[in-house]
């Protein structure tokens, strides 16, 4: 058997394969995030609904960085009047800062929970209720079972959850479809002028089933995303640690 | 709250019914007749009739005598208290207490009820009205007491309303009959030439109760509020409540979840018949050492959804301890709420806050940890970071402004801000660099300076300066500076929140 004929069964298999695990195809009626480049890295070029995306944070301005970024993918799943459970430990977060990522910050039902555990028994139970768009956590830590059982309560009600992880001590094996770390660089002033310009972030997509890792740099502007490199780029020094032996 | 009480006296209440079911009866004076001692009395006439001088207590014979032209009709017996209950009956749209107050009256607990047909006065007005329309000749009162309005409607002016803790004053003039005493009293009153309340109210207790019996005092007591009187309402407003009595003690989760499955099962099928829904809920378990075991369970929105509630209520089943066994169940539901079932069946599917399957979820995180804070922000009219937003009250509430985002909010907002040092140039530059928790931040771009005042009306204090600033990796922080620059203060810059 030829080489390129090998080539193109393996690539048939791969597309079968994602069929039967239920990633959708590529069409009209699936609205992109608006991310660029960067959706290419998950299957079929769509950002996966209906699944658990895991961020780390690893200081307070991460954690504010990632709020950020999720309030910006949180706009486009809930812009046709969806809601959205915030659940936490604490209450630091400023509604009106949602208001600038395209949320509708009335659409967001805010629950803090005493107890971290709470935290995720109240998650699982969102997640499986049908009358939300999403479902964010903020936690300090997630092991591999209680995201195989998040994972397993989204797969019946195709709600999308999101799992902020505050200062891991240890980030194992996860079922989550997408491990994110999204950190703050420098922004980009167009000509000197003065002020601190659009927020601009470094987005590491640190793993992504049946996708394919890589890094991205990105601004927030008032239209929403912009890409600020076309391509994707190769896993920056700490990424690249951490894919090579994990985070100790 | 205070209470009201309306009186409604129905002058010809028999012979008004009577010509309102025999037209033919209009115009002509007429009487209805009980037999007496062998022989026919009169017991109700009309006001042709009684403009001839034809009073209740005559002889028919009597009267033929001088107005032969009278049509006599035979009185069933028991008609004034089959009347009196359809007419209470019918006046249950205007208050869910009604009393009938044989032999002519009816009696209406208005108690925050009139301003439902906008104030007193308007309400009696409604109700003279209809029964005018009816046929029915009637008088109103409106007063604090029952004694009052009793008296009022009968011996007051027409439709008239006593305000409150006034009473004693409009009493005063009214004759002493206005008191419902007994005959003999009134006579020994009428004797001693006592003949309005005025003229005997003042008395001293002790004289008159020697003189007239404990009867008098009681019935001035009751009029003037010193003495409270109840009245027996014709439809009593049966608690939202449910008992299962078992043959055996339970003693096992199972058996408490069939008894809860029994006992909400009838309850929502009386809930949904009237159109309401369960807001907060008891089950009471009396065990056989009689102490009572129970468990409560609120909803965000009223509901008469079965599996919902025992969802909720399963939670807690664990919390139970029934020791011996259960012998009792008791399914109380204190606070009930409207529900439009229609709008319910149609958003059922909707995406957003007015699926029921959220609040539902609500009920349950709530039910289960009590501690948990489950809030919803709503923009409030105010800059002062801190006091920018409000929680809302119901899932139904909507925001009146709109969110200020005309200049950039940090994600995380810290509750109280953290003091800082920096280093600034003065007065009004942002700073160069500053000291957090021992660490130093070189801020390479800034924004502002934003002046948010305090809000003096509420509380004093210095108003600040916000910087909007970012460090060379790019990470951004929300600093102010508290009041205007000035030497002596040491430390006047603070950190207030994290941009994304």
């Amino acid at each position: 058997m030829l080489l390129t004929e090998k080539k193109a069964l393996i690539g048939q298999l791969k597309k079968d394969l994602l069929v039967w695990q239920g990633v959708p195809q590529k069409s009209a009626d699936v609205l992109p995030m608006g991310l660029g480049p960067l959706e290419e890295a998950f299957p079929n070029g769509i950002f996966p609904r209906g699944v658990i995306h895991e961020f780390v944070s690893f200081d307070r301005v991460g954690g504010a960085v990632s709020c950020g970024f999720i309030s910006g993918l949180l706009g486009k799943l809930m812009c046709n009047g969806g809601i959205c459970i915030w659940i936490s430990c604490f209450h630091t977060l400023f509604p009106t800062a949602l208001k600038s990522f395209g949320v509708v910050p009335e659409h967001v039902i805010f629950v803090r929970m005493e107890r971290e555990k709470d935290v995720l028994w109240a998650m699982e139970e969102a997640l499986k209720c049908e009358g939300i768009t999403a479902v964010l956590a903020e936690i300090h830590h997630l092991d591999f079972v209680q995201s195989r059982r998040l994972q397993l309560a989204v797969e019946k009600s195709a709600v999308t959850g999101f799992i902020l992880q505050h200062n891991p001590k240890l980030l194992g094996a996860t079922a989550c479809a997408a491990r994110w770390k999204i950190s703050s660089r420098p922004s980009q002033l167009e000509d000197g002028l003065p002020g601190i310009g659009y927020p601009s972030w470094d987005i590491s997509l640190l793993k992504v089933r049946n996708g394919n890792p890589g890094c991205w740099q990105m601004t927030w502007t008032a239209e929403g995303f912009e890409p600020v490199t076309k391509t994707r780029q190769e896993p920056s020094d700490w990424a690249q640690s951490y894919l090579n032996q994990g985070l100790a | 709250m205070k209470k009201r009480f309306a009186s409604l006296w129905f002058r010809h209440l028999k012979t008004d019914w009577m010509a309102v079911g025999h037209p033919q009866l209009k115009g002509i004076p007429f009487v209805l007749a009980i037999p007496n001692h062998g022989k026919l009395i009169v017991n109700a006439s009309n006001h042709l009739a009684e403009q001839e001088g034809v009073y209740p207590g005559l002889a028919i014979a009597d009267v033929k005598a001088f107005l032969p032209s009278l049509k006599v009709i035979n009185e069933r017996p028991g008609l004034t208290e089959k009347l009196l209950h359809s007419i209470a009956h019918w006046c249950i749209r205007y208050t869910p207490v009604v009393a009938i107050d044989p032999p002519e009256g009816i009696i209406l607990d208005i108690s925050g009820c009139a301003h439902l047909w906008g104030g007193e006065e308007s309400y009696i007005r409604h109700i003279g009205q209809r029964f005018q329309q009816h046929g029915y000749d009637v008088q109103i009162s409106i007063a604090d007491t029952i004694g009052a309005a009793w008296a009022i409607a009968r011996f007051g002016k027409e439709n008239s309303i006593v305000k409150a803790n006034m009473q004693f004053d409009t009493l005063l003039t009214l004759p002493a009959q206005a008191l419902r005493l007994e005959t003999s009293v009134l006579e020994r009153l009428q004797s001693l030439g006592l003949k309005t309340i005025g003229s005997f109210a003042t008395m001293p207790r002790t004289a008159l109760r020697r003189r007239f019996g404990n009867h008098l005092l009681f019935r001035l007591d009751q009029a003037i509020g010193h003495e409270d009187e109840f009245i027996v309402s014709i439809k009593p407003i049966l608690p939202y409540e449910e008992r299962l009595p078992c043959m055996e003690p339970i003693r096992t989760a199972e058996g408490i979840e069939l008894a809860l499955q029994q006992l909400l099962q009838a309850i929502c099928k009386r809930l949904i018949g009237e159109g309401k829904g369960v807001r907060e809920a008891v089950l009471q378990c009396h065990r056989v050492d009689g102490k009572i075991e129970q468990i409560n369970i609120g909803t965000n929105r009223a509901t008469a959804h079965e599996q919902h509630l025992f969802q909720l209520f399963a939670l807690k089943i664990a919390q139970i301890e029934p020791a011996l066994g259960i012998e009792l169940f008791i399914l109380k539901v204190p606070q009930v709420e409207e529900v439009d079932p229609v709008q319910e069946n149609l958003w059922g599917n909707r995406i957003g806050l007015d699926n029921p399957k959220v609040t539902e979820l609500l009920d349950r995180l709530k039910s289960r940890d009590p501690a948990c804070e489950i809030s919803r922000f709503l923009p409030a009219a105010h800059y002062w970071p801190e006091r920018s937003m409000k929680t809302a009250d119901s899932v139904r509430e909507v925001a009146t402004v709109d969110w200020q985002i005309e200049r950039p909010r940090p994600t995380r907002l810290l509750r109280i801000p953290e003091p800082i040092l920096v280093t600034a140039p003065i007065p009004d530059y942002p700073p160069l660099l500053f000291r957090y928790k021992g660490e130093i931040y070189t801020i390479k771009k800034a924004d502002g300076p934003e002046r948010i005042e305090r809000e003096w009306w509420i509380e004093k204090g210095e108003h600040r300066d916000y910087y909007a600033v970012e460090d060379e990796k790019g990470q951004r922080y929300w600093l102010y500076r508290s009041g205007h620059y000035d030497d002596s203060l040491s430390n006047q810059w603070f950190l207030h929140g994290f941009f994304a």
